[in-house]
């Protein structure tokens, strides 16, 4: 399979990267080691680690970071932005239309069994329209390119994605170490980011709220694994973050235990899925959410993003249509394109998944973080056919997706520059307006010849440059 | 049929918690069945939070007690006209599509042998399907009170082979799944006479969802479909879905509950 290196094409250098090309020369190994070693250092310095559940080991591991960054032109990015936003404004649509009269399904384009059926369709909020139409105010998409100009989204992720803490502090390392190398190239800034952010929430309040929005971030808990990055954006927004027991409903709304007192919530950006929410709604023994909750956001008191329902949307099966609710809402073609994908619930689908088993990707359709998943071409035959097994025992669960030739781009490894696949995932803020920072999340699988990039499968991070044109 | 309501729910606590939040399916649903002359909620010392009507068109009221408190009285009390409509639900507003039923919950989750007795009957179509469902669990599960528990399964009444309207409720609703009718469980009240025939005034069915029809309630615990004699509150895709009060007090202290409900017939 032919791989698209972003940085070489042949012994030629891709525009983007032509200034990079120097800095690798004019760095001796020496100093590399001593880079390498000062942004562990640093990431370190400011916690940033990434604990994995049911992984054991160490819980603050630090994710490796590759100082090589990824880099698109402003003429790719630009394609890439329309795409990304097209495709978030198609998933709300979506949510909304669900949640209401279902058009989609009664014009047949869409099964209404993966719809209703879906454990991720909250029967809770039918009928309910949010403040500005707005389900899942930050939309995480996963891309992968094979070619200069071939994009593929992997997945959605409509809930609370996570990973933005990643771009914001590699690009912060990488400013602090390489400082020259902003100078030389012109790349457009992520740090608005949080600012962004901030005005997404602050512009979904309910209408209930009066004056300026008191926006929050729900967090789990100290123990969760993103929990700094809870603490980060919190921090960058100016926001409290609280957990479940600061808050509480008191007659028509939420409010959060302060020192001056209680203080009423109109916005709560929540990192706690939808089930833990709230025991008078959902599951009667969470203990992370906040009682009676629902009936103050159902009434309109608070604004929960992203709204409770939302995932939905981002289910593995319901993503096969994504294309088709680009057209269907918009009136547009789909600018990104979808990874072609078999239902293995479907008689037809199976019988040809099982067939090509050991040259298909298969995942479970409401899997994340990369396990329980088959890479055909890099599993052995013994792990072919035990998943063959469990695939036969609840087809419905999976769906199979091609290999793609995913692009490469140069990192840092032992022997000094190797080419190693990556993904990228951009951050998509849809509140009034849509909005998106030039970069995003590049994760790189270090391992070679690895087409998973998760963190939590020995993924690494890059810094994205998107350059001004 | 004129009937009247009185159903008291008494929590208590071994000592005084710091707050208590409720949220309510207790208003009489709107439908050609039903209409409400009275209906007054009162919870001691509570505040009464926002309301809503779902997208399954229940009425939904929150309610916040601050505390400390170690008793919450929750009282309704009110007077609904009924009309027996054989248990069609007529004329209900709802927007929550039938399909979505068709998911199974814990305690509605057919086992081998709640899916080997749905398949006994035949289907010429579905209305009767429906009613042979209904007297199979009317036969597989006698009524009596106290062998089973709020977190009984379907399954594990139709093994014991006893229960209360709660065990009926769920097995109906696992078997008429099982065969791909959507079906859900309903809460609401009972008058029943003094006939003999055993009751429970807080009272629990199933309706099952019949194309063309629509919703049609099913009672196996009173061999029959919902009629005048019947209050419909709310529902959900089990018990715990549809309760009629779901309720958390802050405080950590042991709770104890106590019900009275008294449904008897006004007259007009």
């Amino acid at each position: 399979m032919a791989q698209f290196n972003e940085m070489y094409q042949g012994t030629a250098v891709r525009a983007p990267y032509a200034r990079l090309q120097d800095w690798v020369a004019a760095m001796p190994q020496e100093l590399r080691s001593l880079k390498q070693a000062e942004a562990e250092a640093l990431f370190r310095r400011i916690g940033i680690t990434f604990a994995v559940y049911g992984e054991g080991g160490d819980p603050d591991r630090l994710i490796p970071f590759d100082m090589f960054p990824r880099v698109f032109s402003g003429a790719e990015w630009a394609r890439l932005e329309k795409g990304i936003k097209q495709r978030a404004r198609a998933l709300n649509a979506f949510l909304v239309d669900v949640y209401g009269r279902g058009e989609i399904i009664r014009a047949g384009r869409i099964p209404g069994q993966l719809v209703w059926q879906n454990e991720a369709y909250e029967k809770a909020v039918v009928g309910f329209v949010p403040p500005k139409g707005v389900y899942s105010h930050i939309v995480g998409i996963d891309i992968v390119r094979t070619g200069p100009d071939e994009f593929y989204v992997l997945e959605d992720n409509c809930r609370t994605p996570s990973g933005v803490s990643y771009m914001l502090e590699s690009r912060e390392i990488m400013m602090r170490m390489f400082p020259g190398l902003f100078r030389e190239n012109r790349i457009e800034p992520v740090d608005g980011y949080s600012e962004k952010l901030r005005r997404t929430l602050a512009s979904v309040a309910p209408k209930k709220c009066k004056g300026d929005p008191v926006v929050v971030i729900l967090t789990p808990g100290h123990f969760n694994s993103a929990y700094y990055e809870h603490s980060l954006l919190a921090d960058l927004m100016g926001v409290e973050l609280v957990e479940g027991q600061d808050l509480f409903v008191d007659g028509e709304f939420v409010y959060m235990r302060t020192t001056e007192g209680p203080r009423r919530v109109d916005v709560i950006y929540r990192r706690i899925d939808d089930a833990f929410l709230d025991p008078l709604c959902f599951r009667p023994d969470s203990m992370l959410g906040v009682p009676g909750l629902m009936d103050v956001y159902r009434s309109g008191g608070v604004t929960i993003c992203s709204a409770p329902g939302a995932g939905v949307a981002d289910d593995k099966a319901v993503y096969t249509y994504v294309p088709e609710m680009v057209r269907f809402y918009l009136g547009e073609e789909p600018i990104l394109k979808n990874v072609p994908t078999w239902q293995c619930g479907r008689a037809e689908d199976l019988a040809y998944v099982l067939d090509h088993l050991p040259d298909l990707v298969v995942k479970e359709v409401h899997g994340s973080g990369g396990y329980g998943m088959l890479v055909g071409p890099k599993s052995s035959r013994e792990e072919v056919e035990r998943f063959r097994a469990k695939l036969i025992e609840d087809p419905g669960n999976y769906i199979a997706q091609p290999t793609l030739a995913l692009s490469t781009v140069p990192t840092f490894v032992e022997e000094g520059l190797a080419p190693r696949h990556v993904d990228l995932r951009p951050y998509c803020l849809v509140g009034e307006r849509i909005e998106l920072v030039p970069g995003g999340l590049t994760r790189v699988a270090l391992k070679e010849g690895s087409l998973v990039v998760n963190s939590s499968q020995r993924g690494g991070v890059k810094d994205t440059w998107v350059l001004a044109e | 049929m004129r009937l009247t309501v009185d159903h008291v729910t008494r929590y208590s606590y071994d000592h005084p918690v710091r707050s208590v939040v409720q949220s309510h399916r207790l208003t009489p649903s709107v439908f050609a069945g039903q209409q409400v002359i009275d209906w007054e909620i009162t919870v001691s010392e509570g505040t009464k939070g926002s309301t809503h009507r779902d997208g399954a068109g229940d009425q939904v009221q929150g309610w916040t007690i601050a505390g400390p408190v170690s008793a919450v009285e929750v009282r309704v009390r009110g007077t609904v006209d009924t009309t027996d409509l054989a248990g069609v639900l007529r004329g209900h507003r709802e927007t929550v599509a039938p399909e979505v039923y068709l998911r199974t919950t814990a305690p509605t989750r057919a086992d081998v042998a709640l899916e080997s007795l749905a398949r006994t009957v035949g289907d010429s179509d579905l209305l009767s399907l429906a009613h042979s469902l209904s007297t199979l669990v009317s036969e597989a599960i006698a009524y009596r009170p106290g062998v089973t528990h709020a977190h009984t399964t379907a399954a594990e009444a139709l093994a014991l082979g006893e229960g209360v309207c709660r065990d009926h409720a769920h097995a109906l609703i696992a078997m008429a799944r099982v065969r791909g009718i959507a079906a859900r469980y309903v809460s609401g009240y009972l008058f029943a006479a003094q006939d003999g025939t055993p009751h429970e005034a807080a009272h629990a069915w199933a309706e099952l969802h019949v194309p063309g029809l629509g919703w049609i309630g099913f009672d196996p615990a009173n061999r029959c479909c919902p009629d005048d004699r019947y209050i419909r509150l709310g529902s959900g895709f089990d018990a715990q879905d549809a309760a009629p009060i779901r309720g958390v007090a802050r405080g950590g202290a042991r709770e104890a509950m106590d019900v009275t409900v008294a449904v008897l017939q006004a007259a007009q």
